[in-house]
């Protein structure tokens, strides 16, 4: 069957806000990146299909999808909106190309999370209204409520998480995609205020603005696009009940069903080892771990231990967010999941500079759609 | 109900009842705000609205003059390279008449809608609008010629209700 490659990508962000754009040329600017970098094809006549990952409720407005061809170059052509997360765009993508139809699909996903005045009110908005909604409250206590009950089944510690935070904010200084590199360390985060118990501020990623497209491209073609094409060896993705009475708060359920789903692709029996570097969503400091473990990186209870020895550092044998993850990237709403990709990509390239890892062959990129949901995505990728 | 069925079994439900809390239902009324960033093309657009302008932007390479303007081309997938002002004049390329309002009510004077052609502008390029100063909309014609009205410079606020309608108009 079709091998399926990432032939190219671009990205414009991530930055704290960007009133100097509208949404339309924060995709342009991307897409034309992307273009550029996949053998500078012509989106108006070498790109066989189009997809763009939105939700109407971020965008503000109703059916965004319609609003999406012009800047892609997509006019009169083949285009759809996968209203979900990015890495299950991508595994759209993935199968368009393996049906034997198209060739080469272009994949855009941007979050312009500055636009929206009241950002929580929205999340709130995604909660059930007759059980949850009534109750008020800010709506990431969902993750304190999450993170408490992770830390007591696996013996993770808080500390733990606040390393998670300090990592990924210095990781972010070594790129330039990310919007909240910084020099923090432990104390910072357990003086900063606490906002959800066991959660301080720091512990949480904050929004930031940026827009990412990929190029993929079916094994017949991807050679002639890029020197370097990156092949996707599986793709997953999976959804628990949105019940908040009923679901696994312990553990990530949905990471553990999209990663088994992307290593019976891969042919992947033992991630840990094979696996050589990970960049894996931590919209809160304590995802970071417990995606960790639901994806099989590491044993139930010892992502924390990993940490704390460097394991996951840059420097380590099993390096979590190189990139700075979303804490130190930003949250980029249905573009967190591509900011994951586009690392994983540019290190099998070989193209991350100073924070470029040593012998990487097989990279992880995992996604969560975030508050309130219990939705994800795994991708594996490979430089050969 | 149809000639066979006269009457269905239970008890009819108004639409009062349900306001009046008599079936049980959820009322929330979200809390949904933008502040949407302008950005290149469209802030001209604004300002040019504020000047009595009407702003497009010109394509080079397909030599389209697109309005309302935009920061590339769709058709080239490349930067426009110019924004220049077209004409507050055109033709009238379709029209409606809308007898219903924004809440489904019935309106007396009809809202005559119509998508007009700028002089100026590349063709099938313009702006949607509504038309004035037409007593009985049977007077509109496909190709028929109007001209942008403008609030006052003082009270503009670079919107396109900057224009208040467009009014047929004899050129010459």
């Amino acid at each position: 069957m079709t091998d399926v490659a990432i032939v190219g990508v671009g990205c414009t962000g991530f930055k704290t806000v960007s009133p100097d754009v509208s949404y339309k040329e924060l995709m342009f600017e991307a897409a034309t990146r992307a273009y550029q970098d996949a053998g500078n094809i012509n989106p108006r006549k070498d790109i066989d299909a189009f997809i763009s990952v939105a939700e109407d409720y971020w965008e503000g407005f109703s059916i965004f999808d319609e609003f999406v061809p012009d800047q892609l170059g997509a006019v009169l052509r083949h285009l759809f909106t996968v209203s979900g997360d990015s890495i299950i765009g991508l595994g759209t993508a993935h199968m368009l190309i393996k049906t034997g139809h198209f060739d080469v699909v272009a994949v855009e996903s941007h979050g312009k999370p500055s636009d929206i005045l009241t950002l929580y009110d929205i999340v709130s908005f995604a909660m059930d209204p007759v059980f949850n909604r009534p109750l008020g409250g800010h709506p990431f206590y969902l993750a304190g409520l999450e993170m408490n009950r992770f830390l007591f089944e696996t013996g993770n510690t808080k500390e733990d998480c606040a390393m998670v935070a300090v990592k990924n904010r210095e990781n972010a200084l070594r790129n330039p995609y990310a919007a909240y590199g910084a020099q923090i360390d432990l104390d910072d985060v357990f003086c900063s205020n606490p906002y959800f118990y066991p959660m301080n501020k720091f512990d949480i990623s904050q929004p930031a603005d940026g827009g990412i497209v990929l190029i993929l491209a079916s094994d017949e073609v991807a050679s002639d696009l890029n020197d370097c094409p990156i092949w996707i060896k599986g793709v997953g993705w999976a959804t628990e009940t949105p019940s908040l009475e009923s679901r696994s708060f312990g553990d990530a359920v949905y990471a553990q069903l999209s990663a088994e789903m992307a290593y019976r692709e891969a042919k992947i029996t033992s991630p840990s080892r094979e696996i050589d570097f990970a960049e894996v969503d931590d919209l809160f400091s304590y995802k970071e771990l417990q995606h960790m473990e639901a994806l099989r990186l590491c044993d139930v209870g010892e992502a924390g231990q990993l940490i704390a020895e460097g394991v996951t550092g840059i420097d380590g044998d099993l390096p979590i967010n190189v990139s700075g993850g979303n804490l130190g990237m930003g949250w980029a709403l249905e573009a967190s999941g591509m900011q994951r990709l586009l690392e994983v990509v540019i290190q099998l390239r070989g193209d991350a500079g100073e924070r470029q890892l040593a012998d990487v062959e097989v990279g992880l990129a995992q996604s969560w759609r975030g508050i309130p949901t219990a939705t994800g995505g795994t991708a594996v990728l490979s430089n050969c | 109900m149809s000639e066979k069925i006269k009457h269905f079994p239970g008890e009819a439900v108004s639409g009062r009842d349900i306001r009046d809390g008599k079936v049980p239902c959820i009322k929330h009324r979200p809390n949904v705000k933008y502040l949407w960033s302008a950005g290149v093309a469209m802030s001209r657009f604004i300002e040019g609205m504020k000047a009595g302008k009407i702003i497009g932007a010109k394509c080079v390479k397909c030599k389209r003059i697109m309005v309302p303007p935009r920061a590339f081309c769709e058709e080239c997938f490349r930067p426009i390279d110019e924004y220049i002002p077209v004409k507050d004049t055109g033709t009238i390329n379709t029209y409606s008449v809308s007898y219903v309002a924004g809440d489904a009510s019935r309106i007396k004077e009809p809202i005559l809608v119509a998508v007009i052609d700028l002089d100026g502008a590349s063709k099938g390029m313009g702006i949607l609008h509504i038309l004035g100063e037409i007593s009985d909309w049977k007077q509109i014609k496909f190709g028929m010629k109007v001209k942008a009205v403008w609030k006052p410079a003082n009270e503009r606020e670079g919107s396109v209700t900057d224009i208040k309608y467009f009014k047929p108009f004899k050129e010459g």
